[in-house]
């Protein structure tokens, strides 16, 4: 390299990186710096490009632009395999290893010792112990690997891309479904892996661990790399203005002002409703005309909450209420009854049926609603299909067009008219902008304002705090499915939000030090 | 774009009239009816009645295939209500012996149903059950034997003819347009495709996608019935091993054929019926041209080749390909 004095070369070097999916661009320009024995945190909320930056980088998806560089040679794979054979090893959330195989053979997969064509087991869980013990894991070898924790096979598909002369290790969400003693050992094994000169890559959503392991920082937001820091000197709050924010305009909510005083009628209420292992119980009240505002870091306890209120997760303890009289969400279906609407985060999976036609899309929450022995007429079915393709400007405005073809903001559109057409007291909108256009994003914001004007009381999740901000009257903050700050009126502004995401943290980050 | 909307029911169409074509250089009395003892007679008519069955199973097979699931017990379920319907036939009136195979069958789909929509299971696992096990159930009713029996009302559901129109051919078009109209004219139709389409998505929005899973296993267990009874009736005997043997096979490319995909979602009653006639058509005219019975699964493989590159409006030509593979970014 041209600065010899570097201390540490580059193990891994990220040149420019670009990448779309059709009209997305989903990696811009992204460098990415991985030095020899360091533990590398991969940060950025959902959709920034985390993910696709590791399948660029490991050749599961082709890239547009950029240049890979593993240690002195430029490395250009093809698969996950070719990438494995030069030396990246990748462990995903969901383990890619064989469950109903044993932990030697998952180990030795594709590798085991042969002799005379036939497989030598005894030698093979003999290696497959040897190899597991040093990374402090003292089990049964032939048991079949899906019989041992999440933690475990987890060790294991890292033991075995090790095995494999990885000299890059990138871990992408390894902790989500780990419990605090199995991360312990987790990051006993990457500080052991560290030390052995291997560079990890740590992709995670718990700040809390990013601080406890990694050595260096690489945000990303919207595809383009925000920055590159020491942990050691990133203060948290700075940490998640980074992957969340845009330069922080000073915005303070546009509708506090205004609503502050009014009295507002309750529609929905819940008191210390929750789920064990989900969210913790807390407190809401929803009423009409008014927009609550639900903040937090990924993996906060959002989508989580957003569930409940609308009765797509049980809850295990608490009590809901909807104009004041008890009931019960056990069901999509109790909350359709309830008059509640719920448009989900991932509108692919979740939200449309991209068979079938814009009209149908639209009218089918209504049609649930009313049951199957009351069915709209087609000229019913047509009336309101046309309705809201107007009201809602969707294009094109053809409503027999499969909704699969439509772009994401008119998709969002068709949700939103799904559950508009029933005519509801309630809306829940997780990131309702999210993956949409410029111009569509601003329509939404207007709608959301709209709707809420007419009396509408509205659930609203979003990454993006300034537009929280603009049309919220009330925010929740939450930080690890707990709840912990409301804020209303004058108080709502990003600065305060954020504080509020950062506090405990940054408390603990003083203790520590 | 209407390129991209499927020229629906156009190639089963055509298939059939070539097929029928074919028929009639074969067989130069193809098309020729006679009308005898009141009930009309001919090639034509022969197609629609041995199709029956299979008519009847698509029926109820292209309901649970929207969903996203498959039957494989059908033929098993046609052995039993067979069985049922052969050993009481002679000692019960025609319309106890109707209720209790037609319960049975009903009660086939509901243990289906319940698998599928309330245990989750894979629906090609859960049906396979049945599969097996309802042969046995039906060799256990007819005590291994071959039932046979005279009664002449459940003889005349089989051979008998209404207006000169074959009962079984009545009965078929009667559950065409009974099913159509309680699917389409009751919001089940759309709220089926949904849930075939996207079930999370559907739940989401309220649907009952259990309920929705666990009527349509219901209904191809009757039709499954219906079809064992006809099958019975016609042959006026029960045979609890050969009786819709491999049946389910053909109700399932009777529903491809109609156009409807295995994964659920759009489909379409009248194509999967059309696929059904399709498949018989195939079988009489190689019955008829004298060639060995053996050449009829290569022509009906060949056929049904034929008939689904037709529909795929992304193969009707090379530059479809070409689109195709261009579109195919991971």
């Amino acid at each position: 390299m041209e600065n010899s004095l570097d201390p540490a070369p580059p193990l891994l070097e990220v040149r420019g990186i670009s990448k779309s999916f059709g009209a997305v661009r989903a990696l811009q320009e992204v460098d990415f710096t991985l030095r020899a024995g360091e533990i590398h945190a991969l940060l950025g909320e959902n959709g920034a490009g985390k993910s696709t930056l590791i399948k660029v980088v490991t050749g599961v998806f082709p890239r547009d632009a950029g240049l890979v560089r593993l240690g002195d040679e430029e490395v250009a794979p093809r698969s996950a395999k070719s990438a494995l054979q030069a030396g990246i090893a990748t462990v995903y959330q969901e383990v890619n290893l064989l469950p109903n195989l044993s932990v030697a053979q998952n180990l030795f997969l594709d590798r085991q010792p042969m002799r005379f064509g036939i497989v030598r087991e005894g030698e093979m869980r003999r290696r497959a112990k040897a190899l597991l013990t040093e990374f402090g894991l003292d089990i049964d070898v032939a048991a079949p690997l899906g019989n041992y924790s999440v933690a475990i096979q987890h060790v294991t598909a890292i033991a075995r891309a090790v095995d494999l002369s990885a000299r890059v290790l990138i871990l992408d969400e390894p902790t989500a479904s780990l419990d605090r003693h199995e991360v312990e050992i987790l990051f006993g094994i990457m500080r052991q892996l560290a030390r052995r000169g291997i560079g990890i890559v740590f992709v995670s959503h718990f700040l809390d661990q990013v601080y406890e392991i990694s050595d260096r920082i690489t945000v990303l937001r919207n595809g383009r790399l925000v920055g590159e820091r020491e942990t050691a000197s990133l203060p948290r709050l700075e940490l998640i203005r980074m992957m969340l924010g845009r330069e922080l305009a000073e915005t303070t909510s546009s509708r506090a002002a205004a609503s502050e005083q009014k009295a507002r009628e309750v529609c929905a209420s819940f008191e210390n409703y929750g789920k064990a292992g989900y969210v913790a119980p807390f407190n809401l009240e929803l009423r009409r005309g008014e927009v609550v505002g639900l903040a937090g870091l990924l993996g906060s306890g959002r989508t989580e909450t957003a569930r409940l209120v609308f009765g797509a997760e049980r809850a295990d303890g608490g009590q809901a209420r909807v104009e004041g009289a008890s009931v019960r969400l056990q069901s999509p279906r109790d909350g359709v009854r309830h008059g509640f609407g719920y448009c989900p985060e991932e509108r692919k999976t979740d939200g449309i049926v991209a068979e079938l036609s814009v009209r149908e899309n639209i009218v089918l929450a209504l049609q649930a609603k009313r049951g199957l022995h009351r069915p709209l007429s087609r000229r019913e079915q047509d009336e309101i299909a046309r309705r809201y393709v107007k009201m809602l400007d969707i294009r094109p405005p053809d409503a027999e067009r499969p909704v699969g073809l439509l772009s994401g903001g008119n998709q969002q559109k068709v949700l939103l008219a799904r559950w508009l057409a029933t005519a509801p007291r309630l809306l829940v909108l997780d990131e309702p902008t999210r993956g949409i256009d410029v111009g569509a994003h601003a329509e939404i914001i207007r709608l959301i304002r709209e709707l809420c004007d007419d009396g509408l009381a509205l659930l609203v999740i979003s990454s993006e705090l300034d537009e929280i901000v603009t049309y919220s009257d009330r925010v929740v903050v939450l930080r690890d499915r707990v709840h912990v700050e409301e804020l209303s009126g004058e108080a709502i502004d990003v600065t305060n939000i954020l504080a509020a995401i950062a506090a405990d943290g940054a408390a603990m980050q003083e203790a520590r030090a | 774009m209407t390129e991209l909307l499927p020229r629906r029911g156009l190639a089963q169409i055509l298939a059939l009239i070539v097929i029928l074509a074919v028929d009639r250089v074969v067989s130069p009395q193809f098309f020729d009816l006679r009308l005898q003892d009141g009930r009309l007679f001919g090639s034509l008519i022969d197609v629609l009645n041995r199709g029956t069955p299979v008519a009847l199973l698509s029926l109820g097979m292209v309901l649970v295939i929207a969903t996203r699931g498959i039957d494989l017990s059908v033929g098993a379920v046609m052995a039993i209500c067979g069985a049922i319907a052969a050993s009481l036939a002679d000692s019960h009136g025609l319309p106890v012996v109707l209720a209790a195979a037609l319960g049975a069958g009903l009660i086939c789909g509901l243990w289906n149903g319940f698998l599928v929509a309330v245990l989750g299971m894979q629906p090609i696992v859960a049906t396979l059950i049945l599969m097996v096990a309802g042969r046995g159930i039906a060799q256990l009713i007819t005590e291994g034997r071959i039932v046979t029996f005279s009664s002449p009302d459940l003889v005349w559901l089989g051979n008998g003819a209404i207006l000169g129109v074959p009962v079984p051919i009545a009965i078929a078009l009667g559950m065409l347009i009974l099913t159509g109209a309680v699917v389409r004219g009751s919001a089940l139709g759309l709220l089926i495709e949904a849930t075939g389409g996207n079930a999370r998505a559907s739940e989401l929005a309220g649907v009952g996608t259990r309920a929705m899973i666990l009527a349509v296993y219901v209904w191809c267990g009757v039709c499954a019935a219906l079809a064992g009874v006809i099958a019975a009736a016609d042959i006026m005997g029960a045979d609890a091993n050969n009786a819709g043997l491999w049946l389910e096979l053909d109700a399932i490319l009777a529903v491809v054929i109609g156009g409807t995909s295995l994964f659920g979602g759009r489909f379409s009653l009248v194509l999967a019926v059309l696929g059904a006639l399709i498949i018989q058509t195939m079988n009489t005219g190689i019955l008829l041209s004298g060639y060995p019975p053996e050449f009829n699964l290569l022509v009906k493989a060949v056929v049904v080749l034929a008939v689904l590159l037709l529909q795929s409006p992304k193969l009707s030509g090379f530059a479809g390909i070409m689109v195709r593979l261009r579109r195919t970014k991971p």
